[in-house]
């Protein structure tokens, strides 16, 4: 099968880099939450600047029942706004691969529960700055992996497709047959990473990997991320990259290729906007996997109930009514 | 009885204030601030709120222009503690230093400068409102005792209760002072760095079983650490915890002030301190290091970013 018709369903971030990439290989059409978003797309069209230069042209729409027929959709939502959009796809799209880009764990479940589509598993890397709903600068070209769902027959010959058509369109893409042991390595690299820098306010900055002294950053990182390869080993996953090193490279990359420049993680941006955070699905749904598989991790406990207190913190309360 | 106060902000100022309504005392002041030293100088210290006091206190930011004392009150931050005993060193050459500061660590930082020290454990509180004026805004006993490795004698820690009682700031002299001082740490240690933390107040933090069950661990851990210092905590933290939440259910904590004015805060000698001691007597402590590691790195976030908009 060639794939010739994408949909990206979600124009955040991410599915603004992916539909502003793809756009130049292959038919795109866009579902947008807003209708505001979707005419501003018609007219202008996409634009895609820092990494790569491009102007997409695109067709856009906030109704699904007005999208042509696809071949494979992107769902690139929040892992918040999953449940949301899955069911506004509920009985269409059929013949359509749906693939999961959301971090955390379970996006390919919840999307299950509302169609019978194949499902291909994702993570992605790569990282952008929303500057407005037409443009969207590419920072990080970092890679997204993608694997088939074990629990829908999804052929690994259409995953590869989809990987090389990314590839073509000038994205960082890889095919793996299994992709748990890549998804769990993000999943415990962005638990430890996220949640440090969502109470602390600090960007993913060196300190993440310095443990020399009592007191050093590193030291809660390495903790946290140790709890969470302990609970992969004991739900029988091996992982496909070392958290800890990945958090290393990263501070690495960040430090070398401009000194002022640190990435935000999506959590401290939802920190910093008082919005609800992705919480549950990356930390908690790791808490939740070490209770299942009987591994105590007291640090990541404590960090989920921390960022969970800080979320109640905006909503009003009898002690703010007050002040 | 000469007395130098070490650090004269809000709770050196109390001291300094209820102790110079005696006619027998004659009270000093050591303050790096010196607007402030100035204006007690001109105007007196004047204490409002649950007191009202106008004393005579010579206050000098340069510890070369006060005589020799035979108390010294250190009420500095904890994070100044060093600094402002190596200043006023000379001053208590032959005198009893006491500690009302927060945290646990401090008592050994003096004693590396005088040859007597006192441990104390204040709670009445308030705020520095304008240059020599101090607002008081809770009350509270004071417990003071020696310092086990270089001990005050204890008729001098009685004649410093007694002074303090009968100038207005209820203290009383105990043999062991380590449980009163160890009961409070607890509880700052479990409350204040979570307020921080969230932007929760007290009552909130303590509603939540989320946070009231992290509480309860690092409460765990500080209570592991005393009882293999072998000290007799001198009441439940847990149980102080529950009855502030209902007393002071609004009240946000001195952390969380810090961490909205992007001030320093105490947090090394608060948690820190437990860790110290925890590692000293091979007790893990890992939830009170991971909010030493998280709070400190909030301190370091605000080196780089201006603070928010006053709430």
């Amino acid at each position: 099968m060639a794939i010739s018709r994408v949909c990206v369903i979600g124009a955040g971030t991410i599915g603004s880099l992916l539909a502003g990439h793809l756009a130049s290989v292959c038919e795109v059409s866009v579902l947008t939450r807003r209708s505001e978003h979707a005419a501003l797309l018609r007219e202008r069209g996409l634009r895609v600047s820092g990494k790569h230069e491009l102007a997409a042209e695109v067709f856009a729409t906030d109704d699904p029942a007005e999208l042509a027929p696809f071949d494979v959709g992107i769902i690139a939502c929040k892992a918040l706004d999953l449940e949301l959009t899955a069911s506004r796809l509920a009985g269409r799209a059929r013949g359509a691969t749906m693939m999961t880009v959301q971090n955390g764990l379970g996006a390919e479940a919840v999307l299950a529960r509302h169609g019978a589509w194949p499902i291909i598993s994702a993570v992605t890397f790569m990282s952008g700055i929303r500057h407005s709903d037409v443009h969207v600068e590419y920072e990080l070209d970092t890679a997204t992996w993608m694997g088939p769902w074990a629990q829908t027959a999804t052929p690994y010959a259409l995953v590869q497709e989809l990987a090389e058509l990314m590839l073509s369109a000038g994205l960082e893409a890889e095919a793996m047959e299994d992709l748990l042991p890549a998804q769990w390595s993000k999943l415990i690299f962005n638990s430890a990473i996220n949640t440090v820098a969502a109470l602390t306010e600090l960007p993913h900055v060196g300190s993440f990997a310095q443990e020399r002294e009592f007191g050093d950053l590193g030291r809660l990182v390495h903790g946290l991320i140790d709890e969470g390869v302990a609970v992969a080993a004991a739900a029988g996953v091996t992982l496909h990259d070392d958290p800890w090193e990945m958090n290393v490279l990263a501070v690495a990359r960040g430090e070398t290729a401009h000194s002022d420049y640190a990435h935000r993680p999506s959590m401290l941006e939802d920190v910093l906007a008082r919005r609800a955070t992705e919480i549950e699905f990356i930390t908690g749904a790791l808490v939740r996997e070490a209770a299942r598989v009987g591994v105590a991790v007291p640090l990541s406990t404590a960090m989920y109930r921390l960022v969970r207190a800080r979320e109640t913190s905006w909503e009003p309360s009898r002690a703010q009514a007050v002040v | 009885m000469r007395v130098c106060i070490v650090g004269c902000g809000a709770v050196g100022g109390l001291f300094a204030a209820h102790l110079a309504t005696l006619e027998e005392a004659e009270v000093w002041a050591y303050d790096v601030g010196a607007e402030h030293v100035a204006a007690i100088n001109r105007d007196g210290l004047r204490v409002t709120g649950r007191a009202e006091i106008l004393a005579p206190v010579n206050a000098r930011t340069d510890a070369g222009q006060i005589p020799p004392c035979e108390f010294g009150i250190v009420a500095t931050k904890a994070m100044f503690t060093a600094e402002a005993i190596a200043a006023t060193a000379g001053i208590f050459a032959d005198g009893a230093v006491c500690s009302v500061q927060n945290g646990v660590g401090n008592e050994e930082l003096i004693a590396e400068f005088v040859p007597r020290v006192i441990r104390g454990t204040t709670f009445p509180a308030g705020r520095v409102v304008a240059p020599g004026v101090v607002q008081m805004d809770t009350g509270g006993d004071t417990w003071i005792g020696p310092f086990e490795e270089r001990p005050a004698g204890s008729g001098e820690i009685e004649a410093l209760a007694q002074a303090l009682t009968r100038g207005g700031m209820a203290t009383g002299a105990l043999a062991d002072a380590r449980g009163a001082q160890w009961t409070k740490v607890i509880f700052n240690a479990a409350s204040n760095p979570l307020g921080a933390l969230t932007g929760l107040t007290h009552g909130r933090l303590c509603e939540l079983p989320a946070t009231r069950e992290l509480i309860s661990g690092l409460v765990r851990e500080g209570v592991a650490v005393a009882t293999a210092l072998g000290i007799t905590l001198d009441s439940d933290p847990d149980a102080l915890i529950d009855h502030a939440a209902e007393v002071a259910y609004d009240h946000r904590s001195s952390m969380l002030q810090d961490a909205l004015a992007h001030r320093r805060t105490e947090i090394d000698a608060i948690n820190g301190g437990i860790v110290r001691f925890g590692a000293q007597t091979g007790v893990p402590t890992p939830l009170n290091e991971a909010i030493v590691a998280l709070v400190a790195a909030m301190e370091h976030a605000w080196t780089s970013q201006p603070p928010a908009e006053a709430e």
